[in-house]
């Protein structure tokens, strides 16, 4: 019972978040919000798909600029190729995401935890220096993007695609919840505190491991493939930045990894940072702030900062089922 | 363009350039080879050392070598106590640890990085030396003494600390302590007060490294970020905790890349390097000469 | 008929005085851009940002433009292209700005391109290279000495082939400046027919170079073309010092970045030496314009402070010259519309302390005023030695040339 209400509750939230979203871009005019906006939500979809393998089952996947990068590049292909439209740019991205998490999977998971992660950032490089290498991309070049029609009821493509992030947002919470409470969950879970003895008990760990990451995989590459349009221009330096490898780990830490809740407060509070510290401070001075928030956050609230809203909470008794 | 001496070149540097990787990575070696600690922050001391070198060499006009060696003991302890404090907050702490341990470090390269911009700004510094900028011939080859300075140090850095580990009694501690802490602490010695050595030493060897790191090319504020990757794929390949195994892992990578980078068109360099990691992970994950 | 000549002249009085007073309120003129403090690109962003800070300085103490102060807002791009198009709706929907400067170099200029276009806005282009050349935005002025996009390449093979070279050799990084400029060069080359020998990118953060000069070497080229930027430029020429780079090139250099910055030139000293590069702004006498001397006097000063390049000699007067190039214009036509400056800068050839700059339609100069120059007599440890006439002598344009070419290249290095 009590389970049912949760859902409606939360799809009640969801739906209520997207009619605020689609709200703001019709009566919003000043367009600086959407561009700041959209950064923040995307980050969202990040570190939410990041913890579904990092966070769940505890495998620390350093190549998120690889799978946002690889998003990026393919919804290039796609314009400059077939002048495609931006839910198919979407659509592809996540196929190439999730097959590319599979192969990544496939010959990483075996190993122990730290080999994932290190594999993972061997991946990043061979990838950048596959994209660099591809003229038709652009190369080290880059290559300029000219944005299609705005489609009704928008009135500018970043309010569209602030919209468009808002639903892969919505997508990718949803899907973390669902797992989180499902028995992919609990497997995941079982195979983070002691992999050998989830095996033991029956635990698909390999399987599981492989669907975390291809699920992961498909969303971090779908929440890049509208990067292309927003900036429309991609190179391979931006698209496959380490920072946004070290942001998004930070995020899902700040926030806290158990709960699906936590990579959406940690991406909120330290998107929101960072936004606000680029047009004020707007020096070194915010990679300082980014690196304090680190080691403050890690070393004192190390379950996140749902880990002490947790503890702040009184225990409440169990009623019923 | 393929010619045999354009060949043989390209692997004399190769090997010259691996010895250069092995030195930057052997103090990683130690402390993620052999205590488990991901130090992503391993670069960005590196880099820091390599300033402190810099400031050495222009301020008073000390031989790099030399000034890194004057650090080293400030490096140690500086060792000391970052393991003391990863430890207090991480190690005890049990799960998550490594995760944790990850973002604290990558929180740490952050901090050095912005601090080392506040001193010394954004620009790239270099240092001079009287073999710096000269160049050895044998034949038709020249071989800058850069590298053969980089060869040298990293050689006696390799068998100093392959000696170290297998013939001092602190040594090996170390090594028992890395194949099985419970029962070094069964037999009566504290484990963590070995680990906490370790990292010292694994830290002050970055002296030495530094000192060669700003001597084979300018550095500048943000270079740990490209070296992240090629030492922790040196120490991979390896096999963590090999010492000697990563001398070789780093000469067979600086080959690759050497002989990719001349022969067979530059942009692919990198690629090859990683690629080859991946393909050692996924044959043989304890690396080449792994325990 | 007294009254109403006495009730006039208090209705003009109190009119003047209403009229004096507001003018003394009046809000500041605000620019907006983005600078690259952070990041690769810092090295240039922050002497280009101290240039048009002294123009701001200077303009306001001559009582700013319109009567009105000159207030500048400057966020931090971090070198990147994902954080512009924020900063610049910021800028214009938030911040309200007059006017805009584009940030420095191609890639975090590339994707505001689109926007500034759409919003109708005029932008002085930083040292971008052909960013404007898929958009087509007419209000686009590029401020920095390219001009077409091939004069660059040109005229560093033209001074190739006038020595007797005929083999070209492009060395360049795998970066996006370079890669334009050696795509440019390959153009040149094949339109010229001079047969390329070697032609290699090198990936970012290359550590070690004499491999790659060694090959460069066998292939016997007379031209050696490098574009490359300043970790890798101070690499290349440590390489061929040590390396060598074969007795028949007469020609070494054109467009290596990095080479201009002041504690880069200190650094590698007698190593430039023979070395032939391009330059925007050099010491040499035919480069003082009007109010040229003034600016860097200025500038020597404030950059000791700021922990900022010297010398400034590369970006720091475009700078000052960007703000020279709308202050000209506003002054002109009394207007901050952006179509009635554009009008006008693209009409009028505007002189300021680098020179009189003109512009074609496509919003580049008109001119190509690239310079291509020589080291000679470099010693080691010394930055003063920049600040004198004959150190790097000017081989192009014609009409600034201060010497001829030494060569060939081996013998130049000495």
């Amino acid at each position: 019972m009590t389970k049912q209400r949760g859902s409606t509750a939360f799809w009640i939230g969801a739906v209520a978040f997207l009619l605020a979203v689609l709200l703001a871009t019709q009566l919003i005019g000043n367009e600086y919000p959407f561009f700041a906006g959209y950064v923040i939500l995307q980050f969202i979809v990040l570190s939410v798909a990041w913890s579904i393998l990092g966070g769940y089952a505890g495998y620390v996947n350093f190549g998120t600029s690889a799978f946002f990068g690889v998003g990026v590049y393919t919804a290039v292909f796609l314009v400059k190729a077939t002048g495609a439209p931006l839910a198919v740019q979407i659509g592809v991205a996540a196929i190439v995401g999730a097959l590319l998490g599979f192969a990544v999977g496939l010959l990483t998971l075996r190993m122990q935890g730290i080999f994932f992660s290190i594999a993972t950032i061997a991946l990043t490089i061979v990838i950048e220096t596959s994209v660099t290498n591809w003229r038709y991309l652009g190369g080290a070049a880059g290559i300029q993007l000219q944005r299609p029609q705005v489609l009704p009821p928008f009135h500018s493509y970043v309010q569209m695609l602030f919209f468009v992030q808002a639903l892969l947002v919505v997508l990718a919470v949803a899907i973390a919840r669902y797992i989180q409470g499902s028995w992919i969950g609990r497997g995941l879970q079982a195979l983070k505190d002691d992999e050998l003895a989830a095996e033991c008990t029956g635990v698909p760990t390999l399987r599981l491991k492989l669907l975390a990451c291809v699920i992961s995989g498909a969303l971090m590459c779908a929440a890049g493939a509208p990067a292309a349009m927003y900036l429309q221009y991609a190179d391979p330096g931006s698209a496959f930045n380490l920072n946004y490898s070290v942001s998004v780990l930070a995020m899902a830490l700040i926030g806290g990894t158990a709960h699906w809740a936590g990579p959406v407060i940690g991406a909120v509070l330290l998107g929101v940072t960072q936004q606000l510290l680029a047009v004020t401070i707007s020096s070194e001075v915010n990679v300082l702030v980014l690196g304090i928030m680190l080691v403050l956050f890690v070393v004192g609230a190390p379950e996140g900062l749902i880990g002490l809203i947790a503890r702040l909470r009184p225990k409440r008794a169990e009623i019923g089922a | 363009m393929f010619s045999l001496d354009l060949l043989l070149d390209a692997v004399v540097i190769g090997v010259l350039l691996g010895c250069f990787y092995a030195a930057v990575s052997i103090g990683l070696s130690v402390s993620f080879g052999l205590l488990d600690v991901p130090h992503v922050a391993h670069p960005a001391f590196l880099v820091m050392a390599s300033y402190a070198v810099f400031f050495l060499n222009d301020r008073y006009d000390i031989d790099p070598l030399l000034a890194g060696l004057l650090i080293t003991p400030l490096l140690f302890v500086f060792g000391l106590v970052a393991y003391r404090l990863y430890y207090e907050t991480f190690e005890r702490r049990g799960s998550d640890a490594a995760v944790r341990g990850i973002a604290f470090f990558f929180g740490v390269a952050f901090i050095i990085e912005v601090l080392i911009i506040l001193q010394f700004g954004v620009d790239q510094r270099s240092v001079t030396a009287s073999y710096i900028g000269q160049s050895f011939r044998i034949g038709d080859m020249r071989i800058p003494f850069r590298l053969l300075v980089a060869f040298a140090v990293a050689t006696a850095l390799t068998i100093l600390l392959a000696l170290y580990l297998s013939r001092t009694f602190m040594g090996r501690a170390i090594r028992a302590v890395a194949q099985d802490e419970e029962a070094v602490r069964l037999m009566g010695a504290n484990p963590v007060r070995i680990k906490q050595w370790a990292f010292g030493i694994a830290t002050a060897v970055l002296g030495i490294a530094g000192a060669l790191l700003i001597i084979v090319a300018p550095v500048d504020p943000t270079l740990d970020r490209a070296y992240i990757g090629r030492t922790f794929c040196v120490v991979v390949m390896a096999g963590l905790g090999s010492m000697a195994g990563t001398l070789l892992a780093a000469i067979i990578l600086g080959v690759a890349e050497t002989i990719v980078l001349t022969l067979f068109g530059a942009s692919w360099a990198p690629a090859i390097s990683f690629a080859m990691l991946l393909g050692v992970l996924a044959v043989r994950p304890q690396g080449l000469f792994g325990r | 008929m007294k009254r109403r000549t006495l009730l006039a002249a208090a209705v003009a009085v109190a009119g003047f005085s209403l009229a004096s007073n507001a003018g003394a309120e009046q809000p500041p003129i605000k620019i907006g851009m983005s600078m690259a403090m952070t990041g690769g690109l810092a090295g240039g962003g922050k002497p280009s940002l101290l240039g048009i800070e002294i123009w701001r300085d200077d303009v306001n103490a001559r009582g700013g433009l319109l009567g009105r102060k000159v207030e500048l807002v400057v966020y931090d791009d971090k070198s990147s292209a994902s954080e512009t198009p924020a900063i610049y709706s910021k800028l214009l929907d938030v911040d309200k700005v007059d006017l805009l400067f584009a940030p420095y170099a191609t890639v975090p200029t590339a994707p505001i391109m689109p926007l500034v276009k759409q919003r109708g806005m005029l932008l002085i282009g930083n040292f971008s290279f052909q960013v404007n050349s898929k958009v087509g935005h007419d209000m686009y002025f590029n401020n920095a000495p390219w001009g077409p996009a091939d004069a660059w390449a040109s005229a560093f093979l033209d001074l190739g082939q006038k020595a007797g070279g005929k083999t070209v050799a492009l060395l360049t990084a795998d970066q996006e400046f370079a890669q334009n400029l050696a795509k440019t060069a390959r153009e040149v080359a094949t339109k010229r027919n001079m047969p390329i020998v070697f032609d290699q990118a090198y990936p970012p953060n290359t550590v070690e170079f004499s491999s790659i000069i060694r090959a460069l070497k066998a292939a016997r080229p007379d031209i050696v073309y490098v574009a490359s930027y300043p970790p890798d430029s101070a690499g290349i020429l440590r390489a061929v010092n040590e390396i060598g780079i074969g007795d028949n090139v007469k020609l070494f250099g054109g467009g290596m970045v990095g080479l201009q910055f002041g504690p880069v030139m200190e650094n590698l000293g007698s190593l430039l030496n023979g070395v032939v590069n391009f330059n925007t702004w050099l010491p040499e006498p035919a480069m003082y314009f009007d109010g040229t001397k003034a600016f860097f006097d200025t500038y020597a000063k404030r950059a000791v402070d700021a922990k900022v390049d010297p010398l400034g000699y590369y970006l720091a007067p475009f700078g000052y010259a960007s703000g020279q190039l709308v202050e000209a214009a506003i002054k002109a036509t009394g207007s901050l519309d952006q179509k009635t400056l554009a009008k006008y800068l693209r009409e009028h050839e505007i002189n300021t302390i680098v020179g009189p700059i003109a512009f074609s339609p496509d919003g580049e100069r008109k001119e190509t005023a690239t310079l291509q120059a020589q080291f000679r007599g470099i010693v080691d440890k010394n930055m003063d030695q920049f600040r004198k006439a004959g150190k790097q002598v000017i081989l192009f344009p014609e009409k600034l040339k201060s010497g001829d070419l030494v060569g060939p290249f081996e013998a130049a290095r000495k």
